[in-house]
């Protein structure tokens, strides 16, 4: 067996496994940090209940994330020992980063937001939950901006073969790496907003009209509603610089073959490497050349200008409809829902329903994003400097197959414990309502009771 | 003697990367000792334990983070190199954290029913994590010998260290419990100090007679004068140690702390003693920390930064200790 084959797989479903949780973790944070200060503004309990609900959800996403966040980073040096050797002097310096200035601040304030709302005055519980919130953030940054750099290098020179800083700035901030963190970032608000909007939805349709649930359902539909059209323009913009910088990522997207002007916009075909051309191609005339050049006759970039150097065709392709098509589900879904909450007050029960699947469309779309961006790079790991062939390490084949059939079934079985328990607590907090007890030390006096309380 | 930064920066990282090796493993060596001590505990005993780490095992976890990580940036040739001969147990290892992390959030959170499941993963996992880690260390302290004698005695050590564990968070449970639960964490402790110390004792011999040039660095006059503090200092914190679990818990609770941090002062030194045998090398006999290290102005960059944050990290990690000071029992967790 194909060590490299195997290998690519085994890292694509570890990191496709890790994204899930970051994906929530992020704008979870500063959804809690909403709660929370609604709840200081207001005194509302509900928004307590509303935060203690969600923080669970944020620390098993925050768990799931940190156990296999650590399997990526001896995945490195097991499977990949080529990246570090090549690039690790520009990886490095910024896998340190993420680790000193976010993971630590994570780990250590997120046992004061689940456990210490009673034992540290509010003041300090609120700023547990903006350290959280802030350092999830920063972490992303840290992670794209290694992302971005793999993608759209700069800033470093080649010495014997090995990757030398000349510029950190140029480093970070490389041409793709604002694109991608915008991109990343409303990504997650949008997984986090469908989350939290599906779940209080499945809470609505079991029979819990309780005031929590209320603010939990409309910060959700909100805040999909407005993220949804930035998102569409962000992502515009993204594919506008990638045009720039990776052109034969942006033909394998398009499945477009030869470059040109008035190339059509592919909305269905099934690409043939081996015939270079699209079978079953439903196509709009122009459409491709509009979007990306704003003009009929604009040229775009086609995958013949890049024997042997274009990305697989066929799930960069889908990867990227995939992607778009959720989105264009969650601008409907969204819009929809905010209507009859901002006119009616009140949800119908059909679009409820929707909701429900709806709780992991930011999954899907992110899924498929990352598929296209990630994939879209090959057949190079770092764009021009190293190639994925030439950083895969000396491991059996056998042993990368055994360990990537451990994890596969690891993942898909924690998965479905995931999910069991995002529903099972949707349901419980459905059956409590406003009534449980808010947590922390039993019997013990809130140290600082909220205002109106 | 003029400073030369090329010379000190790795062995600045080694420093670095010692140190968060050796607060992982007291840090976490609780953790995954409660997960392992899961085995000889009753239900209400398992909601204490977990309350006792509960605040605190993510943070502690990190630590590990870091240190692969500074082997990662800082060592990446070496990374590279110790990955890839363990390729196995690293994966066991993971496998037995990932385990161990979701087990921790999952037992809380399913419905009652499903609790005991998610209860025998967690120790599952945790006892998985330790065995791989002293498995690890075996194999490592005889060169990264992956033959018949390496795996027979990573067998011998994965033992051990997980006995070590467990002592460390029978130690902790003295700290943070009370009544019938502290009473057992002490017996224990007692059991779990046994296999500690035999664990020390075979890695102690096993090597310098692995290496010659270790040999050579302990078994030579002046350096066993030198050295000999190390292994008469753990002895008698073992025989003080022991002496203690026969008349622990104090009146009053005195000195719960005592047994935890003696352990972690014989931890330290069995670890002073390690970084000696294998200094200047970070791969055993192949490559030196100079050799395996990054570029000079990378390190610098990652050296900026630690300097800056880690003694901020250090403050918030004893901040959120001190938030949960006090007995665990009264923690709940919904």
């Amino acid at each position: 067996m194909d060590p490299l084959i195997l290998s690519r797989i085994q890292f694509g479903a570890n990191i496709s496994f890790h994204i899930l949780f970051p994906a929530i973790t992020i704008a979870l944070g500063w959804v809690l940090l909403f709660f929370k200060l609604r709840y200081n503004a207001s005194g509302d309990s509900a928004w307590m209940h509303a935060y203690f609900t969600w923080v669970k959800v944020f620390a098993l996403s925050f768990a799931m994330g940190v156990v296999s966040g650590v399997t990526m980073s001896f995945q490195f040096g097991t499977n990949w020992p080529g990246y570090m050797k090549t690039v690790g002097n520009i990886a490095g310096p910024l896998l340190a980063y993420e680790i000193l200035t976010a993971f630590f601040l994570e780990a250590a304030f997120l046992g004061i937001m689940l456990f210490g709302f009673r034992r540290v005055s509010n003041r300090i519980h609120t700023l547990a939950t903006v350290l959280v919130a802030g350092s999830t953030t920063v972490s992303a940054f840290w992670i794209i901006a290694l992302n971005s750099w793999m993608q759209t290098p700069a800033g470093f020179e080649m010495r014997d073969g090995v990757a030398h800083a000349v510029s950190w700035w140029a480093i970070v901030f490389n041409p793709s790496m604002p694109y991608r963190l915008v991109h990343m970032l409303l990504a997650s608000g949008l997984t986090v907003s469908f989350l939290i909007a599906g779940l209080s939805a499945l809470r609505y349709l079991y029979g819990d009209r309780s005031e929590s649930m209320w603010k939990a359902l409309r910060t959700g539909v909100f805040t999909a509603a407005i993220l949804i059209p930035i998102q569409i323009f962000a992502g515009d913009q993204h594919g506008l610089n990638t045009l720039a910088h990776q052109p034969q990522k942006i033909a394998a997207m398009e499945a477009n073959w030869n470059t040109g002007p008035n190339v059509p916009l592919v909305l269905f075909a099934l690409p043939d490497e081996a015939a270079k051309e699209n079978r079953f191609e439903i196509a709009i005339p122009d459409g491709a050349s509009l979007v990306l050049r704003h003009s009929t006759g604009g040229v775009v970039p086609g995958l013949n200008d890049y024997p042997g150097n274009h990305p697989p065709v066929f799930p960069v392709f889908w990867g990227f409809r995939v992607m778009v098509g959720t989105g264009i589900l969650m601008l409907i879904v969204s819009w929809s829902a905010a209507w009859f909450l901002w006119r009616r007050h009140s949800l119908p029960k059909p679009l409820a329903i929707i909701m429900v699947p709806m709780t992991i469309s930011g999954w899907l779309a992110t899924l498929a994003g990352w598929y296209t961006t990630e994939i879209g790079r090959q057949p190079w790991l770092v764009t021009g400097v190293l190639k994925t062939a030439d950083a895969v390490g000396p491991v059996a084949g056998s042993h990368v197959a055994l360990t990537l059939a451990v994890y596969l079934m690891l993942y898909v079985l924690l998965l479905i414990a995931y999910l069991g328990v995002l529903a099972h607590l949707a349901l419980k907090a459905a059956k409590d309502g406003d009534t449980s007890p808010l947590p922390g030390v039993m019997n013990a006096a809130l140290s600082q009771p909220a205002a109106g309380e | 003697m003029t400073f030369d930064w090329p010379t000190a920066l790795p062995l600045i990282f080694a420093g670095l990367m010692g140190l968060a090796i050796l607060i992982y493993v007291v840090l976490d060596g609780f953790d995954l000792g409660i997960g392992i001590l899961f085995a000889a505990a009753g239900d209400a005993e398992q909601d204490t334990m977990i309350a006792a780490i509960g605040p605190f095992w993510d943070a502690n976890e990190t630590w590990l983070v870091l240190a692969v990580g500074l082997l990662l940036v800082a060592f990446p040739m070496a990374h590279g190199t110790i990955l890839t001969a363990l390729y196995l147990p690293v994966f066991v290892l993971l496998v037995g954290l990932i385990l161990r992390g979701v087990a921790f959030d999952f037992r809380a959170k399913v419905p009652a029913g499903k609790k005991h499941r998610w209860n025998r993963i967690f120790f599952l996992g945790s006892a998985t994590a330790s065995l791989a880690q002293g498995y690890m260390l075996g194999v490592y302290v005889l060169g990264l010998d992956v033959g018949l004698g390496g795996m027979a005695f990573g067998a011998l050590v994965a033992l051990c260290l997980s006995a070590a564990y467990a002592a460390m968070g029978a130690a902790w449970l003295i700290y943070k419990t009370e009544d019938d639960l502290q009473k057992k964490a002490v017996r224990w402790l007692r059991t779990a100090l046994v296999l500690t110390a035999l664990g020390m004792i075979a890695v102690s011999l096993a090597t310098p007679f692995a290496s010659p040039r270790i040999f050579d660095k302990w078994f030579v006059w002046p350096q066993i004068l030198y050295l000999s503090p190390l292994p008469i200092l753990s002895a008698l914190l073992f025989l003080w140690l022991w002496r203690q679990t026969f008349d622990l818990p104090k009146p009053d609770d005195r000195h719960a702390i005592r047994p935890f941090l003696a352990l972690t002062a014989i931890f330290t030194l069995g670890f002073a003693g390690l970084a000696w045998s294998f200094y200047p090398y970070v791969v055993p006999d192949k490559l030196t920390i100079w050799q395996a290290a990054s570029a000079p102005e990378s390190l610098a960059i990652i050296l900026a930064g630690t300097v800056v944050v880690l003694p901020v990290i250090i403050f918030y990690s004893f901040y959120a200790y001190r938030v949960f000071s006090g007995k665990a029992t009264d923690l709940t967790y919904d």
